[in-house]
């Protein structure tokens, strides 16, 4: 959601080499609205030999309350998410936004608080979203093709341009053979959902998500995919409002599915 | 005349800011210049692009291609600039010649109603955006690039600098600016209704350049 | 009457969304905006360069705002040119009606200026019983019908050519119904160039004052910004005090940034560069200059170090051209001068964070806005300010109206995430509890369900699922 434009985002990130181990911050949407699509981020980790670590007591970036103008309550949040990622691997996000806000705003949030910046700091730079990380650091090998099939992609603003990963997706989904990727009109557009914004400005987020959800079905595809559940949340709330067959999956869940072997 | 303290309350409030230290940004210096033959090339291509219509008249005399514009766009008025051109003469079949040598609002009506079009030399141009360059209010009155309806520059195009940047470190403009400085990039034009492009919105709606060895 | 203001933004939002031929037309008009903007920067590394530059121009330039202010003063008058300073915009429309009056003008003719929209002078002008005639012509096709501007650089973006046809047969005396572009705009031209030739006061607005040289600049296609500079006997230039660099090499980049981004040009056809009246021995040019300078809340913005980046606006429209909501609702619905994401973070500091507490949270912070700035102004990150100093969460210096936008419920939900959220077993309870009333899942949950089918939460959460995976694998 919020985009942090003061980092040169033209500046490409320095990738490190590919860890035996990972933490997964799931984030909130995933735990209680799409927990597959974080299973499948496990899965997909495990199959290519990496640890990964799950944290039973985080809950949230802090995101919600950041964007609405209550940084104190998103401090308290992310102050108690900071000492459960304070190893030193990399923190794997199926997130931009979420991502985002832990990478470009966190330390912006503890700028202030002496005992809590290190790690903050620490944690940004270890922050990797999805997509990337599985692109530049993982580069898995795909045991199974998958049938033919079209998919649309749905990027969110954040992956676009706070993380800078709107292209790791795709260049991820290239990768798989037999599929197609069509983009949408209008495809860097914001989708509407924009968190807090959505409700604040219900008439506004719907005429924006009605386009964007027009723009997916005219490219016919038989599913969206995206990398940030925020999106999915919004568009498919959508897609099934106005009756619609076409559904957005994750992108975690799409390559596990896609990809798995027979079992 | 202001309003009582507003210069002194809206600078108090100012210097009361926190202060920052944002040093000068190094600009990149002026492209180095290109050959003549390259410059003029570009600053064609760009005005062209800027519906400007430019004709080399290096070859000929531009009083022979000159006549043939006027013959060409039906040009019964021409108006001259105050002192320079003293040698344009009228010619057979060519348009009544005016000159603009009084204050403006001795040439007014005329300017606005009668006169076809006006005839100007450019004092430059700039090569990467197509752009003719009137430096001297003086020896070109403003409203003669202006107001008639068809603006034809001539200009000599050993003058041309390569860049906005390059002409401000070659002009002694820094130390002294002219009255109004006026940058050119085709005729006058809009896009104000449903973004279609019409020419000839409040200035001229052709713009005619031609190319000469000095006048 | 009923003008659209901010503090009605969501009754004008629901307005312009109910009518499919303004959404349509906005569309097609941001469409072909963005089209023209991309062709002009093709290399990213080129633009980031370029913006790069023309963000530390405007930053250099506000840290030494104060001393440039003094120095465009002092360089304006020693060319001759007459300097005013107004706080507010009453104090600015009188300077401009007494500089009329003197001149004995009961009309002025007018530049494109925003800032002359701002401070609403033509609705002073004509109090005063001094005619004001919008010269730009979607300027002038915007005062014909009555309205206001509804984008900072295509004033009359809204209309289509058939609206403007039908305006045209109605209000200019002996036109008929034509919807030929080009018959419409030489009508405009007709009308309008008896007003040049025959008006004695001239208005503008200012892109870019250089400091060193006292000189105003202004960027225009259609050649009225020169005709009501040039003609009539007293040019008024108005501009807010942002507007000033140091230095002649200061303008190219911004020019460059300014043009491109704003209509997708290289150049303009006209960029003029006014240093003073008529001089000795030139025959034409105003006997007069003019300049005021208006504050308007631009101090106050400029006392915040976070929002002073809001004053490194050069005004090019780039940023509405490519918002969402913009392009849904265009510029009329912000009841504001300046619409759009710029317009969000300009006009707290004009008009108050009252009045503008539904603009502050009208952005899906999609990021569009700052990608495109040609300053680099980090727009997203102005809006979380101005939403914290709205919800009454931020400290001092505050714009007038902080803590305003603060409603009971909101702060309550906040405080309750903040309390479930960082207390990670209750949280799991929670999650718990939600999952297995998924059943119950309720078929209105407000707002969200007016567009969406409701949110469902699965079956069982991802700690779950993750702790009986631990099992299986590692923790």
């Amino acid at each position: 959601m919020s985009a942090a434009l003061n980092e040169a985002p033209n500046c490409p990130r320095r990738y490190p080499a590919k860890p035996t181990d990972v933490y997964l911050f799931g984030t909130c949407v995933l735990d209680l609205f799409d927990p597959e699509a974080g299973v499948s981020v496990v899965s997909l980790l495990e199959r290519e030999g990496i640890r990964v670590h799950y944290p039973q007591d985080q809950t949230c970036c802090g995101q919600p309350a950041y964007t609405s103008g209550f940084p104190d309550q998103a401090r308290a949040v992310a102050a108690r998410q900071l000492p459960l990622f304070a190893g030193d691997w990399p923190i794997v996000v199926p997130s931009g936004s979420c991502g985002g806000m832990m990478r470009h705003h966190w330390p912006r949030l503890f700028a202030d608080d002496p005992a809590l910046l290190p790690l903050a700091t620490s944690i940004a730079e270890r922050v990797l979203e999805l997509s990337e990380f599985l692109l530049h650091v993982v580069k898995p090998r795909w045991p199974r093709a998958g049938a033919a099939e079209r998919v649309v992609l749905h990027t969110s603003c954040s992956a676009r341009r706070e993380m800078n990963t709107h292209l790791s997706a795709r260049a991820l989904l290239a990768q798989l053979p037999n599929l197609e990727v069509v983009l949408q009109d209008h495809e860097a557009e914001c989708c509407g959902f924009g968190g807090a914004f959505s409700v604040k400005h219900p008439e506004l987020s719907a005429a924006i998500a009605s386009d964007k959800v027009d723009a997916l079905e005219a490219t016919a595809a038989t599913r969206m995919v995206s990398a940030d559940g925020g999106c999915l949340l919004n568009l498919n709330g959508t897609l099934q409002k106005r009756g619609s067959a076409l559904r957005g999956e994750h992108l975690a869940s799409f390559l596990w599915q896609r990809t798995q072997a027979p079992a | 005349m202001s309003a009582p303290l507003a210069r002194q309350r809206i600078l108090a409030r100012l210097r009361a800011a926190p202060p920052q230290d944002i040093p000068a940004p190094t600009l990149p210096l002026a492209p180095m210049p290109a050959s003549d033959e390259i410059r003029l090339d570009q600053f064609r291509r760009g005005i062209e692009a800027f519906h400007a219509e430019v004709i080399d008249a290096r070859q000929r005399t531009w009083q022979t291609v000159l006549a043939e514009v006027c013959a060409a766009k039906r040009i019964g008025t021409l108006m001259l600039p105050p002192a320079d051109l003293a040698d344009l003469n009228p010619w057979p079949g060519g348009p009544r010649l005016s000159r603009f040598d009084r204050p403006i609002e001795m040439h007014k009506a005329e300017l606005f109603d009668a006169i076809d079009a006006g005839l100007t030399i450019a004092d430059g141009a700039i090569a990467d955006t197509g752009t003719l360059i009137q430096a001297d209010p003086r020896r070109m009155p403003r409203t003669l690039s202006l107001v008639p309806p068809i603006h034809i520059c001539l200009l000599d195009p050993r003058c041309i600098y390569p860049s906005l940047q390059g002409a401000l470190a070659a002009t002694p403009w820094k130390q002294a600016m002219p009255s109004n400085l006026i940058f050119i990039s085709g005729p006058s034009k809009t896009a104000d209704i449903q973004q279609t492009m019409a020419y000839g919105a409040h200035g001229p709606r052709e713009l005619i350049v031609l190319l000469t060895a000095g006048t | 009457m009923n003008a659209p203001t901010p503090i009605r933004f969501h009754a004008n939002v629901r307005g312009v969304l109910a009518n499919p031929v303004l959404r349509a037309s906005f569309r097609g008009a941001m469409d072909f905006l963005m089209a023209r903007r991309a062709a002009q920067f093709p290399a990213a590394d080129a633009f980031e360069a370029l913006r790069a530059q023309g963000e530390q121009i405007r930053q250099h330039s506000l840290a030494r705002l104060p001393e440039l202010l003094e120095t465009l003063e002092a360089n304006l008058q020693r060319n001759g040119i007459q300097v005013h300073w107004a706080e507010t915009p009453l104090q600015a429309c009188r300077l401009i009606i007494d500089l009329a009056t003197r001149a004995g003008g009961d009309l002025v003719v007018k530049g494109k200026s925003m800032v002359s929209e701002e401070i609403e002078l033509n609705h002073a002008l004509e109090a005063a019983g001094i005619g004001a005639l919008e010269s730009d012509m979607g300027e002038y096709i915007v005062q014909l019908a009555g309205e206001k501007p509804s984008h900072i650089i295509m004033p009359a973006i809204h209309k289509t050519k058939e609206d403007i046809a039908r305006l045209f047969a109605d209000k200019v005396p002996g036109v008929d119904y034509t919807d030929s572009v080009d018959e419409l705009i030489q009508i405009g031209r007709r009308v309008l160039r008896d007003k040049f030739r025959d008006t004695r006061v001239g208005l503008s607005g200012v892109n870019i004052a250089v400091a060193e040289t006292g000189t105003l600049c202004l960027v225009e296609n259609e050649g009225n910004g020169r005709m009501c500079t040039t003609v009539p006997d007293v040019h008024i230039a108005i501009t807010g005090i942002e507007k000033v660099v140091a230095r002649l090499e200061h303008v190219p980049p911004l020019l460059t940034l300014l043009t491109r981004s704003a209509t997708g040009q290289a150049a303009t056809t006209y960029f003029n560069w006014i240093s003073g009246p008529r001089r000795a021995g030139e025959l034409d040019g105003p006997r007069e200059v003019h300049l005021v300078l208006l504050d308007n809340g631009r101090s106050g913005a400029y006392a915040d170090i976070r929002l002073r980046a809001t004053l490194q606006c050069i005004r090019c429209g780039a940023c509405m051209n490519h918002c969402p909501v913009y392009a849904r609702i265009g510029g009329h619905a912000y009841g504001t001068t300046y619409p759009g994401p710029i317009g969000q973070i300009v006009s707290p500091h004009m008009l108050g964070l009252e009045a503008t507490q539904d603009l502050v949270t009208a952005s899906s912070l999609c990021g569009a806005c700052g990608e495109v700035c040609p300053v680099k102004i980090p727009i997203p990150d102005l809006l979380l300010q101005l939403r914290q100093q709205s919800q009454g969460n931020a400290a001092a210096p505050l714009l007038p109206g902080a803590g305003r936008g603060r409603k009971a419920l909101q702060s309550i939900s906040y405080q309750l995430f903040a309390w479930l959220y960082a207390r990670p077993a209750l949280y799991r309870l929670f999650s718990f509890v939600a999952t297995r009333l998924r059943a119950f899942t309720p078929a209105r949950q407000g707002v969200w369900t007016g567009s969406r089918a409701p949110l469902r939460p699965a079956a069982r959460s991802l700690h779950e699922r993750m702790k009986s995976r631990a099992g299986e694998s590692c923790a």
